[in-house]
């Protein structure tokens, strides 16, 4: 049943550059970008139990680091601006998980944000490195070597590069599912579910929360690098914290309980944003009514609606 | 000695806890801690645990100085403990909770691209110690909607998946039908000689539990101890058990 509604979502994901207009074919670029990145936001926050409040720092890193190597490096190979990306945040997460690791709930959020407020006023205050509130472009990447400077660009983001992010997409899953589903996949569950039970366990609770804490770091890494080239532009912005709160709506919207969850959560994000700003100028007010109406009526999310049994809140634990 | 404790204190502000207890427990015995209330029952369980630091004193485990070393080195050095109330993963179903601690024991936590499924090894471990705790048709159910009495045993069972030198059992009996008490105990028991645990104490109030169960007993009274001694001993000393059990106090 669900692998077949996989593959069904597959194919037709697939077959969007044939069927469906440039438009449409453009929007799934940011979807991609944020499927990554969400499927590592997830294992901290549904299978560790620990609720990100600053990811789009990592979005951030990744971000800026493709475009400092496709601008001022002038390297444009994205297989390496991908990796360059990931060790960027993997760097950058090390002390702050660390730290933010420490704590829990409210506060290990909190401390998130801060350190994603800390990363915005540096890309915004920093700048001639940075660009400031310009940012930096991030002109059209090489990909596996091939610059595909015969196509404009609409047809190079709606062509080669949207195969390409697809590939990632599809590869970060299935790793993903991999880690999910192996004996440290489990290890943070129990970590989820009850810290102090899981240490009388032999399970080190803050040491599994910061390899938690860096593989979602590494995801976040790579979905920025791959959110920069559609706009060409990279800019504080992608580092504000209202972008961090989107990165959660996404997750609660699909529901943080189960594996596809948070990429749901990211296709309905997207067009569901790209639809009222094109009906209503107040598209935040909207969402903040959607957002309320999820948590109160399907605290599960979309995909916990269908599921079998509805994933509790992880705010009650302890 | 499998555990020694030597002079403990433990004082909090200037109210102290525990005033100078020392005890031992050998490998095969069965050791009992009681106690009214106050008496330090629970600042010694958690200072032999290594959850919390003495102000004096050490606690020696297979001759390590273990004092304040934390749960997880502690269950990595081969003890395991269950808690008073019942500690379980909520939303883990009974194989996992006892697989979680088989891959701990196996020091395979962080394989990131091992899998779960296919690890026959865990698997199997889990399985023998769900059904040596009676949990074998549940094991697919979740913790959290277990009864009572099970939740206990999964608490326990998953203490003995990590195959310890050395089990520490806060009142494994608490909260549950004095029916279901006789029950735990035996499987308890039983579940020692499988696994090969060597020895095991426990903080507990139920006397006919201690008395039937225990080859030696600790009295705690004021945070020392006031007597340590087979349980006929114990039984015949009236001080003792006006003191520890109550005035008056008969056991059979």
């Amino acid at each position: 049943m669900r692998s077949a509604a996989v593959a069904a979502a597959l194919a037709a994901i697939i077959a969007v550059p044939w069927v469906a207009p440039t438009y449409h074919v453009l929007l799934m670029l940011p979807f991609m970008a944020y499927g990554i990145t969400l499927l590592g936001l997830n294992l901290l926050f549904g299978w560790t139990g620990l609720v990100s409040f600053g990811h789009a720092l990592f979005l951030g890193v990744g971000a800026y680091a493709g475009a400092f190597l496709t601008t001022n490096a002038k390297i444009r190979s994205l297989e390496l601006i991908l990796v360059v990306a990931a060790v960027a945040a993997a760097l950058v997460a090390a002390p702050v998980g660390a730290l933010c690791v420490r704590y829990v709930k409210i506060y290990f959020g909190m401390l998130t944000l801060a350190f994603g407020m800390v990363f915005y006023t540096f890309v915004l205050k920093f700048y001639r490195l940075t660009g400031g509130d310009e940012g930096i472009p991030f002109p059209r990447p090489a990909l596996f070597g091939r610059d595909f400077a015969e196509l404009s660009k609409t047809d190079y983001l709606a062509g080669p590069y949207y195969y390409y992010a697809l590939a990632v997409l599809v590869v970060a899953a299935v790793v993903m599912w991999r880690i999910v589903h192996s004996p440290f996949g489990l290890c943070l569950k129990t970590i989820r579910d009850n810290p102090t039970k899981a240490e009388t366990l032999g399970i080190g609770v803050s040491r599994y929360r910061w390899y938690a804490f860096l593989i979602s770091a590494v995801y976040a890494g790579v979905g920025g690098a791959l959110l920069g080239p559609p706009t060409g532009n990279v800019d504080p912005t992608l580092a504000y914290w209202t972008h961090s709160g989107n990165l959660v709506f996404m997750t609660l919207l699909g529901g943080f309980g189960s594996f596809f969850g948070p990429i749901l959560g990211a296709f309905v994000f997207i067009y569901l944003q790209d639809w009222v700003m094109s009906v209503v100028p107040y598209w935040r007010l909207v969402f903040g009514a959607i957002l309320a109406a999820v948590v109160i009526a399907a605290p599960g999310g979309l995909l916990g609606m269908v599921a079998r049994r509805r994933p509790p809140l992880p705010v009650a634990r302890g | 000695m499998i555990l020694q404790a030597e002079g403990l204190r433990k004082f909090y502000g200037a109210v102290c806890a525990l005033d100078g207890v020392s005890l031992s427990v050998a490998a095969g015995e069965f050791v009992s801690i009681i106690g009214p209330n106050g008496a330090g029952k629970s600042t010694l369980i958690n200072i032999l645990t290594g959850v919390t630091a003495p102000s004096a004193g050490t606690v020696r485990f297979k001759d390590r100085n273990v004092n304040g070393v934390g749960p997880v080195r502690l269950a990595k050095l081969g003890m395991a403990r269950s808690f008073q109330l019942v500690q379980i993963f909520p939303d883990l179903t009974v194989r996992e909770t006892i697989q979680a601690a088989v891959v701990s024991r196996l020091g395979r936590g962080t394989s990131l691209f091992r899998s779960l499924a296919r690890d026959r090894e865990v698997d199997e471990t889990a399985l023998e110690i769900a059904e040596i705790f009676g949990l074998g048709d549940k094991r697919h159910a979740l913790a959290r909607e277990l009864p009572q009495g099970d939740k206990k045993l999964l608490d326990v069972a998953s203490a003995f998946a990590l195959r310890p030198d050395l089990i520490l059992l806060d009142e494994p009996t608490s909260g549950v039908s004095t029916r279901d008490k006789t029950t735990i105990m035996e499987t308890l028991v039983a579940a020692s000689k499988r696994v090969g645990v060597q020895a095991i104490v426990q903080v507990e109030h139920d006397m006919d539990i201690v008395f039937a169960y225990s080859d030696r007993i600790i009295a705690l009274h004021q945070g020392r101890v006031l007597a340590d001694a087979k349980p006929d001993d114990i039984r015949a000393d009236q001080h003792v058990v006006d003191t520890v059990i109550g005035r008056g106090a008969r056991i059979l």
